[in-house]
């Protein structure tokens, strides 16, 4: 039932998040990790034992990290502010909204593993409301990569980026789908695959689920288009409307629910500047049951051949 | 600057900031009158800032995290010559800098925005570490009011400072004994305040925080741990039918009291 999506090689987008991050640190002695208790979960051991001092770990306190990590700024220090998605952003937003996005601070706050990447420990530890609640603010850029190269340019991106911004990662294996010399460009939509009756659209975890699907329909003689959307916020309209223009049908999918997120984004795009035919594939609303992230996301419609048929319902409708 | 200037200075503020509110329709005056004394010290006697550099590299930091009194704060950064004083009449008015909470983007000496409360302290902890890690000589100082207190974040970041051992970091928590709807004592007593943040590890001092001769070397104090001041307060300081009265936390004088309180506040400059 749940045989692996991919045969290629899986990677966890936390150690090029990681590796990257100390590549950084060795050149750039402002760079700070701000942590919540979560050195291991956030793959700081490294950085720790090479930058011990700029390890801020404040211990199991969302609020009071997310704070540390703007007033670290204003004394010019670059900080990473790294926790698990649900707390960082649930627990914290309020100080994301205040601290972060108002106050214009240059911070980095990096939602380590999102979506529903810890499955079976259940929907309080699910992150599938982060799309929502962060692109809601002015002056945050939003970001879930792909896969490892993609996250490894976010980061280097970031880094370089003078503001506040959001990098959402998952624990969730997945393979390569970009080029090892990807350059990140906030809001650029990536084309993984060209078509001409259909538009894939997704990011995270779920790119790699709609190349798949973009194959199944080449099996039945249906174009598709994959686009990869790793910003969420500012969203790149130019493709979506091209997209748009030129498929005639849209299809997305997230590890989020479909209130708020990645396909509301595109929904707003498509409704104001090209309305057509679109399905929003994600969490529908609901607590999820228990089950790994891989599982749920099959058993909430988002397995390759569930993503191909509803393309091809979605086609029907143009 | 010695203190009876200060005190000068103070009642300047008291004076420019009741004006303020009267024309603004507007304001939380009460709390206002309660933290004046200790901005006034800071910025006319502590705080090494440069109006003319607001972003000066070295400058002591400075968070008020009772944000709601930010008319106070804008008075103070007007007559230390950070924005221009005649700007203070634009408070409230659309599209004015001056709203209700400071702005750290449109305001030369704001650091960070305030408002909603529990902020300014985690903050003001990440100052105090960014300067721990580059070697900054700076101090941060912030305030928050006593009901501010009943937030959980501050505790967490309470608990951050002690650990990281932040000697450059001085908290004041203007102890009025009111917050919005009633007294502390009546809603979530966290009094007294003294023997809480001794336990997690902090200096304490308790002054009175409407006295100009005590404001000054809790401020100038410094410690080998963090400091925090329970600046004991009168909400309302200055104007005496305001004075310990809860329903002055943010009401709006008539006509025939503000004439009283100007009379008051001008008795003495």
């Amino acid at each position: 039932m749940n045989a692996p999506v991919s045969t290629a090689k899986l990677h966890d987008c936390r150690d090029a998040f990681a590796a990257t991050l100390e590549k950084l640190a060795e050149n750039d002695e402002t760079i700070v990790a701000v942590c919540n208790d979560s050195v291991g979960s956030s793959k700081l051991g490294g950085f720790k034992s090479k930058f011990p001092d700029r390890l801020v770990n404040v211990g199991i306190a969302e609020q009071n990290m997310v704070g540390v990590g703007a007033g670290l700024a204003n004394g010019g220090r670059l900080a990473f502010v790294c926790g698990a998605s649900p707390f960082l952003t649930g627990r914290a937003l309020e100080q994301i909204k205040a601290d972060i996005s108002y106050s214009n601070a240059n911070v980095k706050l990096v939602g380590i593993s999102s979506g529903m990447a810890y499955g079976e420990l259940g929907p309080t530890h699910h992150s599938i409301e982060d799309f929502a609640w962060t692109r809601a603010l002015p002056n945050l850029p939003v970001i879930a990569p792909c896969d490892r190269i993609e996250t490894a340019a976010a980061v280097e991106w970031a880094a370089s980026y003078d503001g506040p911004c959001f990098l959402r990662l998952s624990r969730v294996g997945v393979p390569d789908l970009l080029p090892a010399n990807h350059k990140f460009e906030l809001g650029k939509a990536n084309l993984l695959r060209d078509g001409s009756d259909v538009t894939l659209i997704a990011n995270g975890t779920l790119t790699h689920r709609m190349m798949k699907a973009a194959e199944i329909l080449a099996g039945q003689g249906i174009s598709a288009r994959v686009l990869n959307l790793a910003t969420v916020r500012p969203i790149d309209e130019e493709a979506i409307i091209a997209a748009a223009h030129e498929t005639g049908a849209i299809v997305t999918a997230e590890e989020h629910t479909i209130f708020g997120g990645l396909g509301s984004a595109v929904a707003e795009v498509i409704v104001e500047h090209a309305p057509i035919p679109m399905k929003r594939l994600g969490v529908p609303g609901v607590f999820a049951p228990t089950g790994s992230a891989e599982f749920l996301l099959d058993e909430f419609g988002m397995r390759p051949a569930s993503i191909a048929e509803a393309a091809v319902t979605v086609i029907k409708r143009k | 600057m010695e203190p009876t200037e200060l005190e000068r200075i103070a009642r300047q503020i008291r004076l420019r900031d009741l004006q303020a509110v009267y024309e603004a329709g507007a304001g939380h005056i009460g709390g206002e009158m309660s933290v004046i004394d200790i901005l006034t010290a800071l910025y006319f006697r502590v705080l090494r800032v440069w109006p003319d550099q607001p972003k000066h590299p070295e400058r002591d930091r400075f968070v008020l995290s009772k944000g709601h009194t930010a008319c106070a704060l804008y008075v103070t950064l007007a007559k230390r010559g950070f924005i221009p004083e005649e700007e203070i009449s634009t408070f409230l008015q659309p599209h004015s800098r001056l709203n209700g909470h400071p702005n750290n983007n449109k305001v030369p000496g704001v650091e960070t925005n305030t408002g909603p409360l529990g902020h300014g302290l985690p903050v003001a902890v990440g100052m105090a570490k960014a300067a721990k890690l580059s070697g900054a000589k700076y101090h941060t100082y912030v305030i928050t009011g006593d009901g501010e207190m009943q937030e959980g974040s501050n505790w967490e970041a309470i608990m951050a400072a002690a650990q990281f051992g932040l000697d450059n970091l001085t908290l004041v928590i203007d102890h009025n004994r009111f917050q919005q709807g009633a007294a502390l004592a009546d809603t979530n007593d966290l009094a007294p305040l003294r023997p809480k943040l001794e336990a997690f590890g902090w200096e304490v001092t308790e002054i009175n925080g409407n006295a100009m001769s005590e404001v000054v070397p809790a401020l100038e104090h410094r410690s080998s741990r963090p400091h925090c001041i329970v600046a004991h307060t009168n909400k309302g300081h200055g104007i005496s039918f305001m004075q310990d009265r809860v329903d002055w936390h943010h009401k709006v004088p008539s006509k025939e009291q503000y004439d009283l309180a100007v009379a008051e506040l001008s008795e003495a400059i």
